[in-house]
């Protein structure tokens, strides 16, 4: 089912909305993550350890090995098929892989005795093409894995999902339907219900490169008041407007192997390899 | 041709001797609705159960699936109506099969248990195709969550699912009502049963006919625009 957007509301047409009724009132403040203390640096919150990983004999990913601090932001980036997106769903267990380990906040990924629908529950998502669920009201999606997964109070979990709702500016849709709403609304929403479940982490897989141009900014600004706030945040994205702003790290990937793992200044100073130069001169033209 | 027509027939009494051939038509109707609602009970939650195993991300469970699925679909209809009716009461322990005899209404039972399995078989393939038309994403956002895998079918694949094939759905609900008819040859006395003895009474082949076909044509009309009324309920509001 693909749901068709609506047109989307022009930045002026939500700047004058916002002074009347908000109905799409962009980012508002306060804050996003509440229930997660504040980032204390140092401390490892994700840990990749030499994961490889095959489709039959086809290798995606190579003795991949990285760490993600708390409150760190780290940036994947790299051509298309390169296995980002294999990479960073190998941290919350959506992919199995054949060998390495990975552990997110002390609990093992391949582990007998993990819990991955609990460890799951403190990775927040947020997907390429939204993925809210359709025949869900935008509250619905805000609150049905606090309710079924969490067991949150019907309540509870409402008051907070209308909170995130209202933070990130969307609280007029409450009643709508994720096909009701555009593109860069339905990946508002999408981040508003991952961070119900006050997540640890989140993971960002491409969360702009499905929304027009117009929309690409609202999420953004979302995604850099949640990093400044000390989310730690894995985000595969090839803006690098945004890696600059607020990234600590800079991966790049190519052919499943991670080819650079710099911090930014070092990465978009100087990257070592010749992959990484002639993909960012690439990226960066435009 | 010479036919003697007479639709003030159905106004005779039958020599059954409780009631008018309409009476007699009219019970059939009813048996036929009993069977045909509730072997769709079987064949809904059967088929779902099936569908969804064929879907899900083990060898053994799509193992299961596909072979009840080919079992129940390849077999003519009429021919497990006769293995349900005749063999398995035969093949079952002795006191099983006894029992399974002597209860009443025999010819209800094995219609109702051997229709749902059949059309379990049929659900299950529009369930399993309504579940792989979703986005592969969808799945994964419920798991993502943190939902298990029956919380992932439960809330988020199901629903969608079944909104998608609404439509074959009716079709298969229409199908199965209709097969309720296969039934007379084990003695049930369903709507054709009952037009084939007012027939065999009364030598009013047309009239007996053209009364069943008008009763099976106005419950068809029934379920499909109780089909649209459900159709229009459970729309998303967003979506085509
Ligand atoms: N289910 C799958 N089966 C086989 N190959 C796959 C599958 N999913 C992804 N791939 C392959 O793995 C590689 C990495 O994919 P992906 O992680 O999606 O790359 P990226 O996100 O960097 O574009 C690609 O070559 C892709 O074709
Ligand atoms: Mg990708």
């Amino acid at each position: 089912m693909t749901s068709t957007p609506m047109p989307a509301p022009s930045v002026k047409e939500s700047v004058a909305d916002a002074a009347h009724a908000p109905r799409d009132a962009g980012l508002q403040p306060g804050s996003l993550v509440s229930g997660v203390p504040a980032a204390a640096p140092g401390e490892t919150m994700i840990s990749i350890d030499n994961i490889s990983k095959w489709y039959g004999d086809f290798q995606v990913l190579t003795n991949c090995t990285t760490k993600v601090a708390k409150g760190e932001v780290v940036v994947v980036c790299g051509p298309s098929g390169s296995g980002k997106s294999t990479l960073i769903k190998c941290v919350n267990a959506l992919e199995p892989f054949q060998k390495g380990q990975i552990t997110v906040a002390g609990t093992k990924v391949v582990d007998k005795t993990t819990n991955l629908p609990k460890l799951r529950s403190r990775v927040g998502m947020v997907f390429q093409h939204f993925e809210l669920f359709p025949h869900l009201s935008i509250t619905e999606n805000l609150t049905i894995a606090q309710r079924k997964v969490l067991g949150r109070g019907a309540e509870d979990a409402k008051k907070r999902g209308l909170d995130l709702l209202a933070r990130v500016g969307l609280s007029a849709q409450a009643d709508k339907f994720p096909g009701q709403l555009s593109g860069g609304q339905q990946q508002r929403v999408a981040v508003a219900r991952a961070l119900a479940m006050n997540p640890v982490v989140m993971l960002f897989d491409e969360p702009t490169s499905a929304l027009d141009p117009e929309m690409v900014g609202e999420v953004l600004d979302v995604m850099v008041e949640l990093a400044k706030e000390g989310m730690t945040m894995m985000v595969v994205t090839h803006e690098m407007g945004f890696a600059r702003k607020v990234a600590d790290r800079v991966i790049f990937m190519d052919r499943g192997e991670i080819v650079e793992d710099a911090k930014k200044e070092d990465f978009f100073g100087s990257p070592r390899s010749e992959r990484a130069q002639t993909f960012l001169s690439k990226i960066l033209q435009h | 041709m010479n036919y003697n027509w007479n639709w003030r027939i159905f106004f005779d009494a039958s020599p059954e001797g409780n009631g008018t051939y309409l009476d007699m038509l009219l019970s059939g109707l009813m048996w036929t609705i009993a069977t045909a609602l509730c072997s769709w009970f079987i064949a809904f939650f059967l088929g779902s159960l099936i569908g969804v195993l064929r879907t899900l991300p083990s060898k053994t469970a799509n193992g299961i699936g596909t072979a009840y699925v080919e079992l129940f679909r390849n077999v003519p209809l009429l021919v497990q109506m006769f293995l349900w009716y005749f063999v398995l009461p035969e093949v079952v322990p002795t006191q099983l099969g006894d029992a399974i005899k002597q209860m009443p209404d025999a010819p209800f039972y094995t219609a109702v248990v051997c229709l749902g399995f059949f059309t379990a078989s049929r659900v299950a393939e529009q369930v399993r195709a309504g579940i792989q038309s979703l986005p592969r994403g969808q799945g994964m956002a419920g798991t993502a969550m943190g939902f298990t895998v029956y919380q992932t079918y439960r809330y988020v694949l199901l629903p969608n699912a079944y909104r998608i094939i609404l439509p074959p759905m009716t079709s298969e609900f229409l199908n199965n009502l209709k097969n309720t008819s296969v039934a007379l040859t084990i003695g049930l006395l369903e709507l054709t049963a009952r037009a084939r003895s007012m027939q065999e009474f009364s030598f009013q082949v047309f009239e007996a006919f053209t009364a069943a076909t008008l009763l099976y044509v106005i419950i068809n009309l029934v379920v499909v625009t109780a089909a649209t009324y459900l159709e229009r309920a459970v729309a998303i509001p967003g979506q085509r």
